[in-house]
């Protein structure tokens, strides 16, 4: 005897198992006993083949491999002992599948047991091939299981049934030698066998049309007095949960019902009375019973129109609601949510028991019963259902809260019926649950609020009230200081009260109290955080007695850490202090925002409203770096790309806020002109300032009584005339405006940053010596991205002035360098000045292969000659 | 049909899977885990019904489950199903473990599932409801035990059969 074959037994593996204290352990154990399998497997050890695969079932079921065990299965299924069989046909079961050819070699085996004299071992058989039964064994085997649905046992022939279902569904061709011994199945007085052929009728149906001809013509009589007698029978003890006869007979008589009366009037007809009676008589105070009714609300929804049946079925699914049990009413949910489709008047009627739903404990009855809501709205009854909605959200889980939002703002936007009503409910909403709402939703307020120009003061007022109470809702937040930097005035002045209003007293100290303290939160957003300071920007023109404290506020943020905020607050600061004069046309109320434009851009398409601006957007002033002709540039962003603000979670929306249309710039065909030197459009927008403020002759014509405060391009049109001779005058210029603008910082280097067009590069320090100091401002060509522009710039660091001063560059073969000649050759000591020298240098690898460059320095100090050498690698990537 | 049948306990560690529709073996345990991970997160107080099961099924996959003492019993399941009766066949199959085992336990389950799979089968055929009288399998169960012992005394291999039955 091999040595392996005395090892454990079962009990003891599996308790040496249980004993592990780590999977490590486990996998230990695990591994011996497998190797102690294999090699009894492979000494073909008899004695032990059934034992080891009853280790090996257990191996399996812990999630390790046992395929190793195959073929014993078809041994023991081969040898004559029952308990062999019994194990080797489990381990068949479970360790093989239909897609393995060793599954062919066990046909014959099979069809040798379906015909043994023990009928358990014919059991052992139909059970193995009801479970793991290929398409070709289901052919070899049919006529077998045909011939054991006559089988004088009840309990093969009711495996056989079963079988039946495997062999029609792997080859349904086989469905109509089933046909006649399902119907005499139907006869059967075993509950056994009769609830078996049932389902095999119900498979039958499925895959045969032929079959359910069959049986809606001959076997419909039959099944519902089978049916009615099992409603009216008396008590049967040993079929009856809790009290009920046979529920799952029951179920399945009505499923097969169901699929009989589907689409055929005359069968539907038929079972009417039955299921009538089912539906009225069943108890349902306990799980069977309501199992049964559950079945046959189903069926009465798939059988031919009854209306009277079908209002019964809802009304049995309203009931259900009321349960106590929660599985009853998270199906009764489900079936609600198909009933809408058949009859959505009679699920109307429970409305009210649905949204007590949405109040349930249980979060999954929750959610299906909001779905069911949401479907259940129409125009006639959003105010109500949206009502309790909204006063249910105050007390609903945080969780559920996201959940609920959704479902509410898409009710109000789909069905509110005015505009006033849309802006009350999502106030409460914002209110409420303003930091469970996605961006959209609060996009869509803003959009909506712009295009109701009769409820600007209204809807600046409430929001401005709402604030005072739920300051911490972040969406509502956002909202109200947006709205309160557009329509500031009409909160002060209260402009366009509604009768139902009440009086509010804000001053403009109050408006700029809000907006400063939301700024100054620190829970608050970047997002958040930029519309308080274009809000503060836009009612330091609104409120003039504020301006100063405005500009105060936004002093301390040019230092902020934040780029965006630093950056904005140093525009804005400059605007405020040096450019008085253009600043109330800079912060003009924003354009009505396109509702069409903005839902298409929700369903994540391309706004369809640029056809006027295709042939101009291509060429527009700043838009080159932008991929497709956006119709809106971002009007006060100095830095043409890598805005922060894009990358927030407002995004676009934010630069359509911001934003201005341009679309009139296509009369400015002189200022496109200008653009190629790289002006910014607010330069152009600015550059106007430069000529005014030199009493240029056009200045009249900028007066506002040109204004046209309807149009949305008023700003630029009105511009676009004078500025368009005055930019030509001042463009050769260079950057003189852009200096103009930014003044406060005389030697900013973010000029030479910002002045491209193209994606901006961070200045290199390239070359740092004792004496001297080399460093890099990149400029890109737009449209030419192999191309580089660099302006080196010399500093002299050390105490002695450098004369004969000589850069020279080399580079590798796919670089192609042009040099200009320096701006001098002498450099003043102690960093007092500088020689600046411009390169031009082509990548022919652009993208693959980043910069490099050796230097060369000559200079001559106290007339001594000084060569200094370098090669410069911290190019930024991508050049 | 119901698409497989799983024991799983409290601490994760399956007691018994049977699946009747086919699933490689690395699934299977997928699966487990999956069920289990949701399982073990749902409080008490909510239904036995579980619909997103994520994709290792049709996306109409339900769950059905009952939590006794330290086991779930989970049937999975499709549409054709009726979700409450599937729940009673829950009861059925832990009331006919209870009659067989007399009382049953977690232990019972881990020694004896070459049973269990037996009494499994007795119950479930093929994804479908093969018998729903728990009296009538535990009569078939024990025919086969009978059967099995009195073969098996004739043979040699007396030793290394499991003792199941022998309890």
């Amino acid at each position: 005897m091999n040595p392996f074959s005395s090892a454990t037994r079962l009990r003891d593996m599996i308790r040496a198992i249980r004993a592990c204290k780590t999977a490590a352990e486990e996998r230990g154990v695990v591994r011996k006993e497998c190797a102690a399998i294999r090699a009894a497997i492979s000494e073909n050890d008899q004695d032990y083949r059934h034992r080891n695969l009853a280790k090996l079932m257990f191996i399996h079921m812990l999630g390790y491999p046992t395929h190793f065990g195959q073929m014993e299965c078809l041994k023991l299924i081969a040898s004559p002992g029952f308990p062999e069989k019994r194990i080797g046909y489990l381990g068949l079961m479970l360790l093989l599948d239909e897609r393995q050819e060793v599954l062919m070699l066990v046909t014959n085996s099979i069809k040798q047991d379906l015909n043994h004299t023990n009928q358990y071992i014919v059991g052992l058989a139909l059970c193995a091939l009801g479970n793991i039964g290929s398409a070709e064994m289901a052919r070899d085997l049919a006529p077998e299981v045909e011939r054991l649905l006559k089988f004088r046992d009840p309990n093969i022939r009711k495996k056989a049934a079963l079988c039946s279902i495997r062999i029609i569904k792997k080859v349904p061709d086989l469905a109509e030698n089933f046909i006649n011994p399902a119907a005499s199945l139907l006869s059967e007085k075993h509950h056994g066998v009769l609830i078996t052929g049932v389902q095999l009728c119900v498979d039958l149906c499925k895959v045969s049309t032929e079959a359910l001809e069959h049986f809606r013509k001959k076997c419909t009589d039959g099944l519902v007095k089978l049916m009615r007698d099992l409603a009216n029978s008396p008590y049967a003890p040993e079929y009856d949960i809790s009290g009920i006869t046979d529920p799952f007979l029951q179920i399945k008589l009505l499923r097969l019902l169901r699929a009989l009366g589907q689409d055929d009037a005359d069968a539907s007809d038929t079972m009417n009375d039955i299921l009538a009676q089912v539906a009225t008589k069943t108890e349902s105070n306990k799980n069977a019973g309501n199992a049964i009714l559950y079945e046959c609300v189903a069926a009465i929804m798939s059988v031919e129109d009854n209306g009277g049946l079908r209002v019964l079925a809802i009304n049995i699914l309203g009931r259900f609601l009321s349960n106590r049990d929660n599985n009853i009413r998270y199906v009764a949910l489900n079936m609600l949510m198909k009933a809408l489709a058949v009859d959505s008047q009679a699920v109307q009627r429970h409305r009210t028991t649905i949204l007590e739903c949405v109040k349930d404990s249980d979060p999954s009855i929750r959610k299906r019963a909001v779905e069911l809501v949401y479907l259940l709205v129409n125009e006639t009854n959003v105010k109500p259902m949206t009502k309790e909605l909204i006063e249910y959200l105050e007390t609903s889980d945080p969780e559920f809260r996201g959940d609920l939002t959704a479902k509410i703002c898409s009710i109000v936007e789909k069905f509110s019926p005015e505009k006033i009503w849309y802006i009350d409910q999502m106030l409460k909403v914002l209110s409420e649950a303003g930091n469970d709402v996605k961006d959209e939703v609060w996009h869509s307020l803003i959009v909506v609020i712009t295009n109701a120009s009769n409820l600007h003061g209204y809807a600046v007022r409430s929001l401005y009230r709402a604030v005072q109470e739920a300051g911490e809702q972040e969406t509502l937040v956002r909202v109200a200081i947006w709205c309160i930097g557009e329509y500031g005035d009409m909160l002060v002045n209260s402009a366009g009260r509604l009768h139902i209003e009440e009086p509010l007293t804000v001053t403009e100290f109050d408006a700029v109290d809000v907006v400063e303290i939301s700024f100054k939160s620190h829970s608050f957003d970047l997002t958040t955080r930029s519309i308080c300071l274009i809000a503060l920007l836009k009612l330091s023109s609104r409120f003039p007695s504020c301006s100063q404290r405005i500009n105060d506020i936004i002093i301390q943020y040019k230092g902020s850490f934040v780029l965006e905020l630093q950056q904005r607050a140093i525009e804005f600061n400059s605007i405020i202090e040096r450019h008085q004069n253009i600043r109330s046309l800079l912060v003009e109320r924003m354009p009505v925002l396109d509702e069409a434009t903005h839902s298409g851009r929700k369903a994540g398409s391309v706004p369809a409203a640029v056809s006027t601006s295709q042939g101009v957007s291509v060429n527009l002033p700043n838009g080159a770096p932008r991929p497709s002709a956006a119709p809106l540039v971002d009007l006060l962003d100095l830095s043409s790309d890598d805005v922060p603000v894009r990358s927030s979670s407002g995004g676009d929306f934010l630069q359509d806020l911001l934003g201005v249309d341009l679309v009139p710039v296509s009369s400015q065909s002189g200022t496109n002109q200008a653009q190629k030197s790289g002006t910014d459009v607010l330069l152009d927008l600015l550059s106007i300032g430069t000529p005014l403020a030199n009493s240029s002759p056009s200045t009249t014509q900028v007066s506002p009584s040109n204004v046209d405060a309807k149009s949305p391009v008023d700003l630029l049109d009105r511009l676009s005339s004078p500025s368009a001779p005055s930019v030509q005058v001042c463009t050769p210029a260079g950057s003189s405006p852009m200096l103009d603008l930014l003044n406060g910082f005389p030697s900013s280097p973010p000029i030479s940053v910002t002045e491209g067009n193209g994606p901006a590069y961070p200045s290199i320090v390239a070359f740092e010596s004792n004496s001297l100091k080399l460093t890099f401002n990149f400029l890109k060509q737009p449209g030419n991205p192999q191309t580089t522009l660099i302006e080196a710039s010399f500093i002299n660091k050390s105490q002695e002035v450098l004369t004969n001063f000589i850069f020279q560059a080399a580079v590798p073969k796919f670089l192609q360098l042009h040099l200009d000649p320096a701006s001098g050759n002498m450099l003043p000591a102690n960093s007092n000045g500088s020689i600046t020298q411009k390169l031009k240098l082509t990548n022919s690898q652009h993208g693959k292969k980043s910069l490099v460059m050796r230097i060369r320095i000559a200079y001559k100090v106290n007339n001594k000659d000084v060569v200094e050498e370098g090669q410069i690698n911290n190019f930024p990537r991508d050049l | 049909m119901i698409k497989a049948v799983m024991v799983i306990n409290t601490l994760g560690k399956p007691r018994l899977s049977k699946f009747y529709e086919f699933q490689p073996a690395e699934k299977q345990q997928e699966l487990i885990r999956h069920v289990y991970a949701v399982l073990s997160s749902r409080p008490d107080n909510v239904s036995n019904f579980i619909r997103s099961l994520g994709t290792v099924f049709g996306p109409d996959t339900r769950l059905v489950y009952k939590h006794y003492a330290t086991l779930y019993f989970v049937f999975l399941f499709d549409n054709s199903e009726n979700e409450l009766a599937m729940l009673d066949l829950i009861q059925v199959f832990v009331e006919t473990l209870d009659k067989c085992f007399k009382s049953v336990c977690e232990l019972d389950v881990v020694f004896n599932y070459s049973k269990m799979h037996t009494i499994l089968d007795e119950i479930i055929l093929g994804g479908q409801v093969l018998e729903t009288d728990s009296v009538e399998v535990m009569r078939a169960v024990e025919e086969i035990s009978k059967l099995e012992s009195t073969t098996s005394a004739g043979t040699m291999i007396n030793k290394s059969i499991p003792s199941w039955w022998a309890r």
